[in-house]
């Protein structure tokens, strides 16, 4: 029986090896392994053998049948991966198609430049400032320090509604209207973006409307040494630490001492260069200390209190910083210029 | 300001300076250098030559053939200028001379004959066609006859001069004159000023006796000086004033006029010069003009006066037009001989508005319009004499008739080191600071702590001590300003909610697929009205325009952001970008007056369009068209993202679709709408279908400001049952939804619709809408019964309302 047994392993797990689908092997199991196998039947005949025989027979039939079993349920996860494989590689698809598009939006550039100066000066505790598009004259021009007749009011032909009424020229007047909410007993520190109006006609560096952020600080003591300081701060963060500003005397009725600032050009860090027309500097922004006027005007006590202010054009700041060649690009809406500049 | 440097050494030492080492010194102590222009550098091989002989070329009508000496030889020359003569003395370049625009003269034969070399132009030798004098602007130049041959011309016509050309701020009229530049090299050089002699011989002869100046209205004119110069001989001026007045970009014309150009210049003064014969009188009168007054001025134009305009006169007729332009009748012209000279003070306001009205805007007018220095006025006048006499040759009367109540007294501002320092944040000291104030060439008095200053009337800016300041800090120089941040009480920025609340709408549509458009307020009339909300139409009278418009295209101001929205979407259609989805946030302006006097209300917009495919991924042959329910699905996303809760009613607009458009509702107010633009407009901006809305967004701002509050996550289980109704095509699914929602008591907590049927098995004109709705209460679990209840009651109410009935 020993010998019977031994057969019936080899010829089982000859099939075993020889089987190539998992029907097979089912039949090869109930064949060998079921009730009605050659193994079942070889013990059923135990009863013939003497108690000495019987329990090696029947361990040698166990064995028998587990390694059949063993063997068989190899055999049965191995043609299964087989068949996976063979699934999976017919569910391949070409990865280099491209995928299904999800929407996409973005900011428009000045936006993007917006928030950013914003957020700087958020940084350096200032707080941000609205006001109306259509100002009085009183607000925009006089409560600045230029009453009716001053010859810098040519500097800047404006769109007038009515003879006090007129489409802001700057963001300026949002300064004097915040000075005034204060009510000359606080410290004011913000900056106001916005929409402004001009007399200009469109072309590639003029806009009828364009853009403005204006920052006013005034507190007792400020110092023009921190408007430098502040301003410095500002260009080293939005342009890169490797630039440098300069301060320039200029004019603006509103301030007293007026500036300019440049900041160093970064084509040739400040050997002169075509972009920066051989000067080493660009042109970003003017400011200056609160002319004591507007202070007087808005409530605040020059003698106590002092103050800067400084303004810029983010539609310049744009052309500089990303080379945007054309003022009318800002407001032609085309889409293959809005795409270009997504917030990263 | 156009400033030669050659001119400008004549007052003050420019210490070996190169034009840009200068320039740059002067751009960063205040005054911008905008160009440094050469008018020819480095000509050489150009001398004055003497024209020996002049005759006609042999094989040629136009052209003469002319014996030149020019020092060392005498060069044969074929030239073909009009003007050329024998005697005269000329520019000539010799062969290896190379001429601006790299033109490089050599020896020709021109129709035959040998040419050694070329007389030349002014413009050939770099000067602007502009600023050449007229009698030789056809031609070649012609040197006076004391010339010397041979010559280099570089140097006698100022040809390597540098010119800086000068942006002067408002503030600083006092540098609209070559002292008042001399003034500011020198304080930034820290050298002296030279200023021009104008010791004369005068005649015993007395001008007041030949001439009486009135001024009635000294208001308007309180300084007016009358000088005399008799036996002038009109002719071409030195060489060198012309080379001057050219390098400033003034035409030279004759001795007189460049005079007092010249003059004008130099001082910041400007000079009239009448010709006195024709002037018909012995007295000068200066008067306000008479209403509907009129006087032919220089150029010839009748101009129509009013009274608060100064007009000189000669007791019976203007002569001139104060500080504007002469008049016609008195012009100087070759046969003066005796000229009368006015050096006056006129008040900037009357010059503005006398300037501004007849739009005659000259150097002259720009100087008085600014103010000129009061104590320059009769100087300037006695340099203009002296020139007279030396250059024209005139006999200058002595005692000039002069009106004087002008206020030439000069200011004093007090400053102090300390406030100084206080001010600028820097550490300076008194000695550093009297230092500055000697470079500025002001004088003071040092009291106690503090410099009492006194202002020279040339700086009629500065008037209080931020002027000074400003000075002070220009001479110490911006660059040595140190760098430090406020000291005062540190205060946390930010923005307020509102305006955090407006970035995060607009990250929502960003994220929507939409790409912000930025659009022009200003629009046309037309424009102006189309595709206004209902709200806004209701409240806003008129759109507003501007009362001067520079344009049709940017006269009016927007009620609605749509139409320029959809000029962009044109734009890109044109441009071949048909899929575009837009948005915007924006001011509209309304006024609720017939006739604008107060600021109008200003509120903020959001507004969106979209048009074309949306999300095409063409090789799995997915494409869809925007739609109607793509835009709403849009706003629906931004109203759920604030947690408000928004309702659509059907509704016609003008321009827009009559079937495709909703009113959207908050609160059951109207705050925008959404659909789809009509197809007729559409049309007009080429655009296929559009979808649009314009929403009132200052309204969802400041009424849902609120943080969303907790609610709780459902602990009992939620059911929910399906409800197929069918109604009239006509019946809004939405109102039927409100109808459910309003009447399924409080365990209801959400409908939504999740089919919709036409067709097949129904009736005509018939619909199936099924609704889901969702049941629960955070309490407890739900019993049938309850769920059941309010399922009936709502199919009661439902066929009351809407004639709806269960589809079986
Ligand atoms: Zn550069």
């Amino acid at each position: 029986m020993k010998e019977r047994l031994q057969a019936l392993q080899q010829e089982a797990l000859a099939k075993v090896k020889e089987a190539t689908t998992l029907d097979e092997l089912q039949s090869i199991r109930v064949s060998y392994l079921g009730k009605k196998g050659p193994i079942t039947e070889v013990l059923r005949g135990m009863g013939k053998l003497s108690p000495e025989e019987r329990p090696v027979i029947g361990e040698l039939a166990n064995k028998v049948r587990e390694t059949i079993a063993n063997q068989l349920d190899e055999k049965k996860q191995q043609l299964e991966k087989l068949a996976l494989d063979k699934k999976l590689e017919a569910e391949t698809i070409d990865v280099t198609l491209p995928g299904r598009p999800v929407a996409v939006g973005g900011p428009h550039l000045l936006t993007h430049i917006v928030e950013e100066i914003e957020d700087l000066f958020i940084g350096m505790g200032f707080e941000v400032r609205e006001g109306p598009e259509v100002e009085t004259d009183y607000y925009n021009f006089e409560a600045l320090n230029l009453p009716k007749d001053h010859p810098a009011r040519d500097m800047q032909d404006s769109f007038y509604v009515t003879e006090e009424l007129l489409l802001r020229t700057h963001t300026s007047p949002v300064q004097a209207r915040t000075m005034g909410e204060y009510k000359g007993n606080k410290s004011v520190k913000m900056i106001c973006p916005g929409k402004v109006y001009r007399r200009d006609t469109d072309d590639a560096t003029h806009s009828h409307q364009f853009t403005q952020v204006e920052g006013l600080y005034v507190d007792k003591d400020v110092r023009m040494s921190d408007l430098k300081g502040v301003l410095n701060q500002f260009a080293k963060q939005f342009f890169g630490e490797e630039r440098e500003i300069r301060l320039r005397p200029s004019f603006f009725p509103f301030t007293e001492p007026s500036v300019e600032m440049d900041i160093s050009c970064k084509v040739c860090h400040g050997e002169g260069c075509s972009v920066c027309k051989g000067t080493g500097w660009i042109e970003i922004l003017g400011g200056g200390m609160v002319h004591p006027r507007v202070l007087e005007m808005a409530g605040y006590d020059p003698k106590e209190y002092s103050g800067f202010a400084f303004g810029m054009g983010p539609e310049r700041i744009a052309m500089l910083k990303y080379g945007v060649d054309d003022i009318r690009h800002f407001y032609t809406n085309d889409l293959r210029f809005l795409k270009q500049y997504h917030k990263a | 300001m156009l400033v030669s440097l050659n001119w400008l050494k004549n007052y003050v030492d420019l210490q070996g300076s190169t034009p840009e080492q200068l320039a740059d010194k002067i751009t960063k102590t205040g005054i911008e250098v905008e160009s440094i222009e050469y008018i020819a550098k480095k000509i050489v091989n150009v001398v004055v030559g003497y024209v020996e002989s002049c005759e006609q070329h042999p094989n040629a009508d136009k052209l003469n053939l002319c014996q030149v000496n020019v020092g060392e030889e005498t060069l044969q020359i074929v030239c073909g200028a009009p003007n050329i003569a024998q005697g005269q003395k000329v520019a000539v370049a010799k062969p290896g001379a190379v001429l601006p625009g790299d033109f490089k003269i050599k020896q020709a034969k021109l129709r035959g004959v040998e040419s050694n070399g070329m007389i030349c132009s002014l413009q050939e030798l770099g000067v602007e066609e502009k600023y050449v004098p007229k009698d030789v602007a056809d031609g070649i130049f012609v040197f006076p006859s004391d010339a010397e041959v041979g010559t280099n011309v570089s140097e006698l016509l100022n040809l390597e001069d540098a010119i800086l050309e000068l942006g002067l701020t408002p503030n600083r009229s006092d540098a609209l004159s070559m002292l008042g530049v001399a003034y500011e090299v020198a304080a930034i050089l820290d050298v002296p000023v030279q200023l021009p002699d104008t010791s004369m011989e005068t005649s015993p002869v007395k001008a007041n006796d030949k001439v009486a100046v009135q001024v009635d209205a000294p208001e308007l004119n309180p300084y007016y000086g009358a000088f005399l110069v008799e036996n002038i001989q009109v002719g071409p001026s030195p060489l060198w004033m012309r080379n001057y007045l050219m390098a400033a970009g003034v035409r030279p014309i004759n001795n007189v006029v460049d005079i007092t150009n010249y003059v004008l210049l130099e001082y910041g003064q400007p000079l009239h010069a009448f010709d006195f014969d024709k002037f018909a009188s012995n007295q000068v009168v200066v008067r306000r003009a008479k209403k509907d007054e009129t006087m032919i001025t220089l150029d010839d134009e009748t101009r129509t006066l009013t009274p608060d305009q100064l007009v000189i006169t000669n007791g019976s007729e203007p002569t001139a037009l104060a500080g504007v332009m002469g008049a016609a009748n008195s012009e100087v012209s070759e046969t003066t001989t005796t000229v009368l000279l006015e050096a006056a003070y006129f008040d900037p306001k009357m010059v503005r508005i006398s300037s501004k009205a007849h739009g005659l805007r000259s150097e002259s007018s720009v100087r008085f319009e600014k103010g000129v220095d009061p104590n320059r006025v009769h100087q300037a006048g006695l340099r203009a004499c002296q020139l007279l006499h030396t250059y024209a040759n005139g006999t200058v009367l002595s005692e000039p008739a002069i009106f004087d109540q002008l206020d030439k007294s000069e200011k004093q501002v007090t400053i102090t080191t300390e406030r100084l320092n206080a001010r600028l944040g820097t550490t300076l000291e008194d000695n550093e600071v009297s230092v500055i104030l000697k470079k500025l060439g002001f004088n003071y008095e040092q009291k106690d702590d503090a410099f009492v200053v006194t202002i020279p009337t040339r700086r009629q800016d500065i008037q209080m001590f931020e002027d000074m300041l400003e000075e002070v800090a220009r001479i110490y120089g911006y660059d040595f300003l140190p760098y430090t941040l406020p000291q005062g009480a540190a205060q946390a920025g930010g923005l307020t909610k509102h305006q955090a609340l407006k970035r995060y709408v607009k990250n929502y549509f960003e994220s929507a697929g939409l790409m912000e458009a930025i659009t022009y307020s200003l629009t046309t009339t037309e424009r102006a009205t189309m595709l206004v909300s209902p709200e806004i139409e209701q409240e806003a009278v008129n759109p507003i325009r501007l009362s001067m418009p520079m344009t049709e295209e940017h006269s009016t101001l927007r009620l609605s952001i749509l139409p320029e929205m959809l000029a962009s979407l044109s734009y890109n259609v044109a441009r071949k970008q048909m899929n575009l989805g837009y948005y915007e946030l924006g001011t509209v302006f309304i006024s609720t007056e017939k006739q604008v006097t107060k600021q109008p209300k200003e509120k903020l917009r959001a507004a969106a369009a979209l048009t074309g495919e949306w999300l095409t991924h063409p090789w799995q042959q997915e494409k869809k068209q925007a739609d109607f329910f793509l835009i709403k699905g849009i706003l629906e996303g931004l109203f759920a993202k604030l947690n408000v809760e928004a309702s659509f009613e059907a509704t016609k607009i003008a321009g827009m679709h009559p079937g495709r458009t909703a009113l959207v509702k908050v609160n059951d107010i109207t705050i925008g709408f959404i659909g789809q633009v009509h197809p007729q407009l559409q049309q007009s901006f080429d655009l296929k279908d559009t979808f649009v809305f314009d929403i009132d967004l200052d309204y969802i701002l400041v009424h849902f400001e609120n943080e969303p509050s907790f609610a709780k996550i459902p602990r009992f289980p939620t059911v929910s049952r399906d409800i197929a109704l069918e109604v009239a095509d006509e019946v809004a699914a939405g109102d039927i939804q409100k109808t459910i929602e309003d009447n399924a008591g409080k365990l209801l907590k959400d409908v939504t619709i999740f089919d919709l049927y036409q067709g097949e098995h129904l009736e005509e004109g018939k619909k199936s809408i099924a609704f889901r709705l969702l049941y629960f209460d955070p309490e407890r679990t739900l019993t049938d019964d309850e769920v059941e209840t309010s399922y009936q009651s709502i199919l009661h109410v439902v066929k009351e309302q809407h004639q709806a009935v269960l589809r079986g």
